[in-house]
């Protein structure tokens, strides 16, 4: 907690905000999905390699494609 | 209805002089919007108006409807918690699933309806936005996604099943995949009138095609997964399409680009179904990843545009149409026609689809319901407000040549300014023409569909911020491919979901169509969605009396029933749940939803002005034809039989649509009447408690811990 804080005191308004930023965009696109996959697969089956990025992402369209999600007017 | 409960915690001097201060400024706006007459005021007023409402509405309404209406429990684990997979299921981030539920629900419906209520006066649609969205739409966001949160994200039509029963399910899941074509149509339609005859338009918004490609590309073999990296290089390159456009316009090729709306009609249901059958890497995932980034870029530069130019609104008040009912851009009385032209923005029942859909698999705590079913809805309402302003800065004279049908406006630009003289507002033919040379388009009589009217507008208050004179035209291609770019990903992502929902059903008559890796049930299917929209869009963009004059009540009617269905659907659950004392809360709106789309359809049908009712209009053309007259708008016997086919076409489907509603309302009335007799609660679908363990600091569940003091807020 306490290293946390001063981390935050240390750093820039602005640096904290581009980090927000750059934070919110990589979740919002998806970008930081595959790497929350990775940790769930090292937890959920430890010592298994991890699928790689293009693997993961084709899994992702493949089920994409049978998920449709609408989209309002 | 004691509201102060034992756990009320009295709120601090300072939030008691904050929230006095909000309530204050907002009522002083209102003062402004609607007191001031005779003379012109500033956009900034609607604005603050309008923010001062949500601000209240959310502090104080919704936290109402969360605690004592749904009691949101945040010790009660969500379905993203208890089922996690890390795919369909994931405890998210809320800002981050604001953004995703706000990408989804909205899109070009809040941008149209808008301009074209903007026929009545700023006043009666700002007014109904505002309240629309606060007691309905919003209201319906939320509680649709709390029940599907409940039900570990079932869709509406499958609770509709669960809850009310078989019939009246089958009912609501027929009307949804109707409704759903029916809107599909009317917006590939503003596409169409957005493009027609415009070939910088045409040019950058077909640009959008090969972008997506090499987007898509890019994301499955060069850099997987590496979206914003992929969507940057998409920005750029959809803003060098814009540009490209104004070289296409001034050199040889523009001929090649200058299309007919039917010739547009057929690229667009190619493109539908192409964009259906193919793999969604291809088109359909990075056109939505870049819709998703121009929307939020878009409506963030609208936002700073309206506050830094402040624009004076050009439109009147309370416009002398709203209360003869004679408007040029659609015909009918304030109520109903105003409250069902604008549906998004204020209440539309598309949300529930998505409200239903991935959302409420996502949702990490239920106490975020209230910032994401709501608070997105409130700023889609916004968005709306925004585009009334657009419209509304816009000179009426031109706001008349640009809406009003081609068979009344004529052809050219002395024809349209008579006609605009006769509706009693002044446009000269040269200004008319200076206009359309401004944003340089050949022309911009009966542009209709509402997109070029906000994209003119949206050009005046941009080019007054950014580019100045010189960048008008800019502006104005950027706001319609923009728009474009939306629709055509609704229609994209619309044809699909109809395609599976058509599978679902027909997947129980006969198994392999529903099938979803049977390529030829994929076509089969695909195609049939795709025929009836482009049916519609066909008949819209031919249409001799104006294709949107005619469909976009279709719309709006269709959209607010599907709320309806929700909001019927809602009401049940809180009855069944023995919520009786707050089934106003959906009971309300939904009474008022149902007067609104009944009274316009039943007008729709039955009424004997030829303006409104569809088979009074179909009478009256049948009675000429056989007569062997032809009728103005149109110009032969051809057109006669064409009014005639597509008035009885619009009036049955609008009769069908009505009569599917009351089945679905009449079952859940007897589902209700049995909850409230039953001594025994009536067995719903709900999932179990489940206690949550995610622990989510606590300053963010506090706000649902506090004092309600909704009563009083909500007189």
């Amino acid at each position: 907690m306490r290293a946390q804080s001063r981390a935050a005191t240390l750093l820039g308004p602005l640096t904290r905000l581009l980090r927000g930023v750059r934070w919110y965009f990589w979740e919002i696109s998806g970008t930081a999905d595959y790497e929350r996959h990775c940790r769930r697969h090292e937890e959920q089956h430890p010592g298994e390699p991890v699928p790689t990025r293009r693997d993961y992402e084709r899994h992702r369209s493949r089920h994409r494609e049978a998920n449709p999600q609408s989209r309002c007017c | 209805m004691s509201v102060n409960g034992a756990r009320s915690a009295l709120p601090t001097p300072k939030t008691i002089l904050i929230w006095t201060g909000v309530a204050l400024v907002g009522a002083i706006a209102w003062g402004m919007v609607a007191l001031a007459r005779g003379e012109k005021i500033s956009a900034i007023w609607l604005v603050v108006a309008a923010l001062g409402s949500y601000a209240i509405a959310y502090r104080f309404y919704s936290r109402f409807i969360a605690r004592r209406v749904l009691e949101l429990d945040d010790r009660r684990a969500t379905p993203a918690e208890r089922l996690e997979d890390g795919i369909d299921y994931q405890p998210t981030d809320r800002r981050v699933l604001f953004g995703h539920h706000f990408a989804a629900i909205a899109g070009a419906g809040p941008l149209v309806g808008p301009v074209m209520a903007a026929q009545m006066g700023y006043l009666p649609g700002t007014i109904w936005i505002v309240v629309g969205v606060i007691f309905a739409g919003a209201v319906q966001d939320m509680v649709v996604l709390f029940i599907s949160m409940r039900r570990d994200g079932k869709s509406l039509g499958q609770m509709a099943r669960d809850e009310i029963g078989r019939v009246g399910g089958t009912a609501a899941l027929i009307a949804v995949l109707a409704i759903m074509i029916i809107i599909l149509a009317v917006l590939a339609l503003v596409v169409v009138n957005a493009l027609a005859a415009s070939p910088w338009g045409t040019f950058s918004v077909t640009m959008t095609i090969p972008i997506a490609l090499f987007m898509g590309f890019y994301l499955r073999y060069l850099r997987p997964g590496r979206v914003i990296e992929s969507s940057l290089i998409g920005v750029a390159l959809l803003l060098f399409a814009i540009a490209g456009g104004g070289w296409v316009e001034n050199s040889s090729w523009a001929e090649t680009f200058t299309w007919a709306p039917t010739t547009l009609v057929f690229c667009l249901v190619g493109y539908g179904f192409v964009a259906s059958v193919l793999p969604v890497w291809m088109l359909l995932a990075p056109r939505d990843y870049l819709s998703t980034f121009m929307k939020i870029g878009t409506i963030v530069l609208l936002a700073v545009g309206v506050v830094v130019t402040a624009p004076m609104l050009k439109n009147d008040a309370v416009s002398p149409f709203a209360s003869s009912g004679t408007g040029p851009v659609f015909a009918g009385a304030l109520f109903p026609f105003l409250f069902i032209t604008i549906a998004c923005g204020a209440l539309s029942g598309f949300h529930a689809l998505v409200s239903s859909g991935t959302t409420p698999k996502l949702i990490q705590k239920e106490s975020q319901v209230r910032l994401i079913g709501y608070g997105a809805m409130l700023m889609e309402s916004f968005v709306a407000v925004m585009a009334l302003v657009a419209a509304s800065v816009l000179d009426p004279g031109l706001y008349y040549a640009m809406n009003a049908p081609a068979g009344l406006l004529g052809t050219t630009v002395e024809s349209a300014s008579q006609a605009v003289a006769h509706l009693g507002f002044t446009i000269s033919p040269g200004d008319l023409a200076a206009a359309a040379h401004s944003v340089e388009e050949q022309s911009l009589i009966a542009r209709t569909g509402g997109a070029p009217t906000l994209a003119f507008g949206m050009a005046e208050i941009f080019s007054g911020v950014f580019g100045g004179h010189a960048m008008k035209a800019f502006w104005y291609h950027f706001a319609i491919m923009f728009e474009a770019l939306f629709i055509l990903t609704t229609v994209d992502a619309g044809t699909r979901v109809g395609r599976f929902m058509l599978q679902d059903m027909l997947g129980n008559v006969w198994k392999p169509i529903g099938r979803v890796t049977w390529k030829p049930g994929i076509w089969i299917t695909s195609a049939v969605i795709v025929g009836l929209w482009g049916y519609f869009l066909y008949v819209g963009a031919t249409d001799p009396l104006g294709g949107i004059n005619q469909l976009f009540p279709l719309f709006g009617i269709a959209n607010q029933l599907l709320a309806a269905i929700a909001l019927t659907v809602g009401t049940t659950l809180l009855i069944k749940a023995g919520k009786l004392r707050w089934a106003w809360v959906t009971g309300i709106p939904l009474v008022w939803d149902v007067s609104v789309t009944f009274t316009a359809g039943w007008q729709k049908i039955f009424d004997s002005n030829p303006k409104i009712g569809f088979f009074a209009q179909r009478q009256l053309y049948a009675d000429a034809l056989d007569d062997g007259k032809i009728l103005a708008p149109a110009k032969s016997l051809d057109d006669m039989k064409t009014v005639v086919l597509n008035s009885t076409v619009d009036g049955v489907i609008m009769a069908v649509f009505l009569v599917l509603v009351t089945f679905v309302i009449g079952h859940a009335a007897v589902i209700c009447v049995r909850a409230v007799r039953s001594v025994q609660p009536l067995p719903t679908a709900e999932t179990p408690y489940v206690e949550s363990t995610i622990i989510v600091p606590a300053a963010r569940s506090k706000a649902l811990v506090g004092a309600s003091t909704s009563q009083a807020e909500r007189e």
